[in-house]
């Protein structure tokens, strides 16, 4: 099942990030996970929050350029080797990863990895088929 | 202190007569120009029917002024006086909204032109028996060809190496024993402070003399050059529009450029009023190019602040001097070398859906280099959060200007709203090199 990420355009701009966090925070949207791919002249701030639709309203109507990706959160046994027995199925399958990053906390005793793929409901039937767990929407809500 | 010649004849002409020449000179520019499909419906419409009309030189105040605006829209033959297979030259400079201006040059043209360029060269000292590297750009643009064929006339040793690759320059310039350069101050000063880098150093060269042109700079800029290489910067004056370089040129004195009056007629005016200023003051360079056949221009505007200098210059020459460019009376850059109207930016920008429509154009000095940066808004409905997209989108900006303008500029994406909102052209450029 897909979850929603938010990504939010970071000009290079002394405050940026804090902006963002600050407005999230004082608006009671909690932070679960949280990267950033930065480039010379500019950064893109990628996170996973409890309530993404009320935080891409909010950060619009604070003037920031933020949009909703499609990205799948998965359960990784929390032990050596975990993440590569995950990354050998997609490899294995032809699918594509496009970034990735881990969550603040456990949802369980596995570690949780957020991953956008090239071919999102691919990837899907491939986790699917191989019954690796996925964290949904309203367990992400929950969290 | 000698002062070399290269037609001391011509250039020690005393007034009177340089004058008479002028003005048979003007009436022949202006049988010429009544073969130009431009100057046959300008001139007719400020009653001027033919060169009859001008019995004397305040006579030429009646011939209204020719804009860049008229070249751009008698592009391409508007302002061609002569046959196409009399065309032995075409030059040509990108226009500020796409359209470009266009000089043709018939083989006495060229040859007029090469010759004034000569009488700049040999005025500076250099001579046949220097080595002269020519590092202005070749091409379409006439900083660069102009210069070659003079250096060629005055028998110098010509390197065609034109502009960048600095290690190769700076090689080039210890393995010929280049004595003579021709380039902007800003890139020379560049060249210099990568000096030693590679193992050449300022010793193993023997260097002379620089033209330093094509941007305007100060005097505390050329004694930097002279201080640093240990050599003579002269400066130099000319516009694509009047043949490119070799309008003005200083003399060993280095006291300001002496423009060639038995090949162009200079008149300062006020940008306002259009009203001559006086003697001695500052305005606006208004040219007309007296021996030019297949392309005349009359009363051109250039846009450039300057002044002439009343008195005549201890060299001997009678031609008058123009001074330093003091600025525009446009919005023109001219970033190492090359002019940019910001309207050619923002032409190029609105073209492209990704980006809102405020911009800024932000110039700065990286070093002795210009650096100029165009700074755009992103559209929000097209970010998606692929940063690859916006690398990419970075990428076709800096492609499409760097089409249109000839630099490349550095190209920042930033969030809507965060640019200063523009009341009017002047916001949208920040121009913070020192003033020196």
């Amino acid at each position: 099942m897909k979850i929603t990420q938010i990504s939010v355009f970071l000009e290079n701009r002394k405050g940026r990030l804090f902006g963002v966090c600050s407005l999230l925070g004082a608006n009671d949207i909690n932070i679960r996970a949280l990267t950033i791919a930065e480039t010379e002249s500019f950064g893109v701030m990628r996170t996973v929050v409890d309530k993404s639709d009320a935080a891409v309203k909010l950060l619009r109507e604070h003037g920031f350029v933020a949009n909703f990706t499609d990205v799948v959160a998965i359960e990784v046994p929390d032990k050596p080797g975990g993440l590569a027995a995950v990354l050998k199925i997609f490899a294995d399958n032809d699918v594509n990863i496009e970034y990735m990053y881990g969550f603040v906390e456990k949802f369980s005793e596995k570690a949780l990895l957020v991953f956008r793929f090239e071919d999102t409901d691919l990837a899907q039937q491939i986790l699917a088929k191989h019954s690796i767990s996925v964290v949904t929407k309203k367990e992400i809500e929950g969290l | 202190m000698e002062v070399p010649f290269w037609n001391k004849e011509i250039e020690t002409l005393d007034r009177p007569m340089l004058e008479k020449l002028q003005l048979q000179r003007l009436r022949e520019a202006i049988s010429w120009a009544f073969r130009t499909p431009f100057y046959q419906k300008r001139l007719p419409q400020a009653g001027i029917t033919g060169p009859d009309d001008i019995k004397s030189l305040p006579d030429l105040q009646r011939i209204p002024f020719t804009e860049k605006d008229d070249l751009r829209r008698s592009f391409p033959k508007g302002l061609l006086a002569v046959e196409m297979k009399e065309v032995i030259r075409i030059h040509s400079s990108s226009g500020t909204t796409g359209i470009p201006t266009v000089i043709y040059f018939a083989r006495d043209d060229l040859d007029r032109w090469t010759d004034l360029l000569a009488r700049c060269i040999v005025a500076t000292g250099a001579s046949a028996g220097d080595v002269f590297q020519n590092m202005m750009t070749y091409g379409m643009f006439t900083g660069g060809l102009g210069l070659h064929y003079g250096a060629e006339r005055v028998g110098m040793t010509v390197i065609p190496i034109s502009g960048g690759k600095t290690k190769r320059q700076i090689q080039t310039m210890k393995d010929f024993q280049t004595t003579v350069l021709h380039v902007t101050p800003s890139y020379l000063l560049h060249i210099q402070s990568k000096l030693g880098e590679d193992g050449v150093n300022l010793a193993d060269l023997s260097l002379r003399r620089a033209f330093i042109g094509a941007e305007p700079h100060s005097e505390n800029t050329r004694r930097k050059i002279e201080e640093l290489l240990g050599i003579d910067a002269f400066n130099s004056y000319g516009l694509s529009e009047l043949n490119g370089p070799g309008v003005a040129f200083e003399c060993v004195c280095k006291k300001d450029m002496h423009l060639w009056e038995d090949a162009y007629i200079v008149e300062i005016i006020d940008p306002i009023s259009g009203q001559a200023v006086e003697n001695g003051q500052e305005g606006e360079v208004v040219l007309t190019n007296l021996v030019r056949r297949a392309t005349p221009i009359l009363r051109y505007r250039t846009r450039d602040l300057a002044f002439l200098h009343p008195e005549p210059c201890e060299c001997g020459r009678t031609h008058r001097r123009l001074s330093r460019i003091l600025g525009r009376t446009d919005d023109m850059l001219i970033i190492n070398g090359v002019n940019v109207f910001p309207s050619q930016i923002e032409e190029k920008i609105m073209k492209i859906p990704e980006v809102a429509t405020n911009y800024q154009i932000y110039v700065d000095k990286k070093g002795a280099l210009d650096r100029l940066t165009v700074k755009v808004e992103i559209y929000p409905k097209l970010f998606l959060g692929e940063v690859s997209k916006l690398e990419a989108l970075r990428g076709r900006i800096r492609e499409e200007l760097r089409s249109s303008i000839v630099i490349t500029p550095n190209v920042e994406l930033h969030e809507p709203g965060s640019l200063p909102i523009s009341e009017g052209k002047a916001k949208r450029v920040v121009d913070e090199r020192p003033k020196d």
